[in-house]
């Protein structure tokens, strides 16, 4: 019978013959590549040597058993993302309730139910694909420490408070570029642009959690807590206007439109977490510090200055980032006047 | 108790294939004699693991093919051996001879 899932690539691990052969040929016929090991140590060998989706783990194995295989892979950074299902026998349910405490995947008991076998194996299968998947989205809009951390922490849906930097930043005037150019140039354009803002936040322990056409918003300080995050979010807008000047040669020596930016950064205590339904989850943060950093960034055109932060950030610097007092400024939605400073780009 | 039961067999031969039956059939009878002479040389030595584990995997796939009574036996050696105990008395010889049938029975049911 064949199956609507992806195939995987998989390794049944057993020192029995007949209980290889079977789960190996059922495993074959739903159209998974499948490749064997007699014992755990050739387990082990066979895992460091390729990229397996996926592994079918026996308990009861001589030399080195299923407990022992499990925890090496549980601790090695390299192999303990590849998800197991233990086989065993049913009158080894307490070892089975050992294993999947330590972190087995899933389990399965000999002799193996073919129905229940392709189930399992396609439901851990898909779900390896989506960590896979976020795994890549983590790394193009963080630092791989924090996409590292966020999948070992995992995706509890649930949010909290921390302090953090919020950043927001935008093109001034998108929307009069966009009418003049061709729509190619446009998408580009912004394709070139966020490249390089990403590699200003993300190189300053940024994490990049919003884009809506032409702005950003980025959060330093969380997901995962860092000590001086205020001085890292307003050296990312540093070095943000830095590369904007690299870039704006570039476009002018092509005789193209040239953009400004304008950034705001406030610091203070958000509302952090994942939003979304388990298949599609995002990291964001809410709150008053959130609001105050977009409406910083609102003012910038106002104020003429591509940097504004407020007090608490301006707190938080050394000594060798210049900043200049713009005094009390009234926002929306605020009842008491806020202190905004100005950061002299380099 | 009969030697093979038809409908575990025929569920292990539907999810097989009959590609396979032959094959796992002469993974069994090719690998089961070794097993049973492994917990006659572990009970020579006292050595109770690899009894106990030899006596695990022989049931595990007597139970396979639906070979009950097999099955029940190499379990009552398991847990005698789990529980540390090899005065096992004749069982290794009744394992043994039914072991004789359920080969006899498998041979004839290759396709």
């Amino acid at each position: 019978m064949k199956s609507a899932h992806e195939p995987g690539y998989l390794l049944v691990v057993d020192d029995n013959k007949v209980n290889r052969i079977l789960l190996a040929r059922g495993l074959e016929g739903d159209g998974h590549k499948v490749e064997t090991a007699e014992n755990g140590k050739q387990a082990l060998d066979k895992l460091r040597r390729d990229a397996f989706d996926l592994v079918l783990l026996d308990i009861e194995m001589p030399e080195m058993n299923g407990y022992q295989v499990l925890e090496t892979c549980l601790q090695d950074p390299e192999l303990r993302d590849i998800p197991i299902i233990m086989t065993s026998s049913l009158d080894e349910i307490d070892s089975v309730v050992k294993c999947v405490e330590l972190g087995a995947e899933d389990y399965l008991n000999k002799p193996v139910n073919p129905i229940l076998l392709r189930a399992r194996v396609n439901a851990s299968l898909e779900k390896k694909r989506l960590r896979d998947e976020q795994r890549k989205l983590f790394r193009t809009f963080a630092t791989k420490e924090v996409a590292d951390e966020l999948l070992k922490t995992g995706f509890s849906l649930g949010g909290k408070y921390v302090n953090a930097s919020v950043m927001f930043a935008d093109i001034r005037s998108f929307t009069t570029i966009g009418e003049k150019q061709d729509p190619t140039d446009t998408i580009e354009l912004l394709n070139n642009y966020f490249a390089l803002m990403f590699e200003a936040i993300i190189g300053n322990n940024g994490t990049v959690n919003q884009l809506e056409g032409d702005g950003l918003m980025a959060i330093f300080g969380a997901p995962i807590h860092q000590d001086g995050h205020r001085e890292h979010a307003v050296r990312a807008a540093l070095e943000m206007m830095e590369l904007l000047k690299g870039f704006n040669v570039e476009q002018a020596a092509q005789n193209k439109v040239r953009i400004k930016i304008g950034i705001g950064i406030a610091t203070g205590k958000v509302i952090a977490g994942f939003t979304g339904t388990q298949y599609r989850a995002t990291y964001t943060c809410v709150g008053d510090t959130v609001n105050l950093a977009a409406r910083i960034e609102e003012h910038t055109k106002e104020a003429q200055r591509p940097i504004l932060i407020d007090q608490y950030t301006s707190e938080g610097l050394s000594n060798d980032i210049e900043v200049e007092t713009l005094g009390p400024m009234l926002f929306k939605g605020k009842k008491q006047a806020i202190h905004i400073f100005a950061v002299k780009p380099n | 108790m009969s030697i093979i039961n038809r409908v575990t067999f025929n569920e292990l031969k539907q999810m097989s294939g009959a590609d396979f039956i032959n094959e796992l059939i002469d993974a069994f009878l090719d690998d089961a004699p070794d097993m049973i002479q492994n917990m006659h040389t572990a009970l020579d030595t006292k050595d109770v693991e690899s009894f106990r584990r030899n006596a695990h995997s022989l049931k595990s796939n007597a139970n396979t093919f639906g070979a009950t009574e097999l099955g029940v036996l190499a379990k009552e050696l398991e847990f005698m051996a789990k529980e540390n105990n090899l005065e096992i008395g004749n069982r290794l010889e009744v394992l043994n001879e039914t072991f004789g049938k359920v080969a006899e029975e498998l041979k004839g049911m290759r396709i």
